[in-house]
């Protein structure tokens, strides 16, 4: 009787640290995604649009993806893009890279290669002259990932 | 010195939107690979680039390690006057480079 008391709690605890194992990470993925951006919107609304990020939707070498990001602004020196952050949600980090703008860019478009370490999201986020924050979430399906490979 | 590629016009007219494409050789080690002996090798990534437009920023980038080695950043900037455009990466272990490109501008 006693032995299958503890037999029942071992099982128990065996499914529970199963099943956090298996939904942890998928879990926590979104929030600290969701934590990088509000840092770099300093805790500002994100809306979405007026951000397009062009990227290839299936990625065959995660080592180098090229991607563009271009966004709806006149950049004029009372309206224009002050910077433009790009984010992924399943590398080892979160930031891929910030880029700082003025009226003098002329053109709100940057474009840069970047690793990708599996299929997941990414995010480009805009924050404009006057304070707003703007966005665009891609979904990327990624067949050679990049950081998993040692040294070549 | 690292060997880089530099794309900008060597002339434009006054207020034109020119294209700056620049790439640096560099290996961009992420910090999070692990080596031939199974050690993860240290970081070593560009973390800044600036450019200078006649000594005037103009747009400057924060790199992290997801971006792909020889980092290659494409922006624009408008041509106001004739002068330099100095570009500026610098990283880990103390890198640093900056190379400049003349630029000629007409009315």
């Amino acid at each position: 009787m006693k032995h299958n008391l503890i037999r029942r709690k071992l099982l128990a605890t065996g499914i529970g640290i199963g099943g956090w194992i298996l939904m942890g990470p998928a879990a926590a993925v979104p929030d600290d995604l969701a934590a990088a951006i509000n840092t770099f919107s300093g805790g500002a609304a994100v809306s979405v649009g007026k951000v397009t990020l062009a990227i290839a939707s299936l990625v065959d070498n995660g080592n180098t993806v090229p991607i563009n990001v271009t966004v709806d602004s006149p950049m004029t020196a009372t309206d224009h893009v002050t910077a433009i952050a790009l984010f992924n949600e399943r590398n080892p980090q979160r930031d891929v890279a910030t880029f700082t703008l003025g009226p003098r860019a002329g053109k709100a478009v940057v474009a840069t290669r970047i690793r990708l370490a599996t299929s997941q999201k990414l995010v480009a986020v805009a924050r404009l002259s006057d304070g707003t924050f703007w966005s665009q979430t891609v979904d990327v399906v990624v067949t050679l990932a990049a950081c998993i490979e040692g040294e070549a | 010195m690292a060997s880089t590629l530099i794309n900008i016009p060597s002339t434009a007219k006054q207020g034109e939107i020119i294209e700056i494409r620049a790439t640096i050789a560099h290996p961009m080690e992420t910090g999070f690979r692990p080596g031939d002996s199974g050690q993860i090798l240290p970081r070593n990534i560009i973390q800044r680039f600036s450019c200078r437009y006649n000594d005037e920023l103009v747009f400057s980038a924060t790199l992290f390690s997801a971006i792909a080695a020889n980092p290659y950043i494409a922006f624009h900037t408008i041509a106001t006057a004739s002068g330099a455009i100095s570009l500026t990466w610098e990283g880990d272990n103390g890198f640093a480079q900056t190379e400049t490109v003349a630029i000629t501008v007409s009315a």
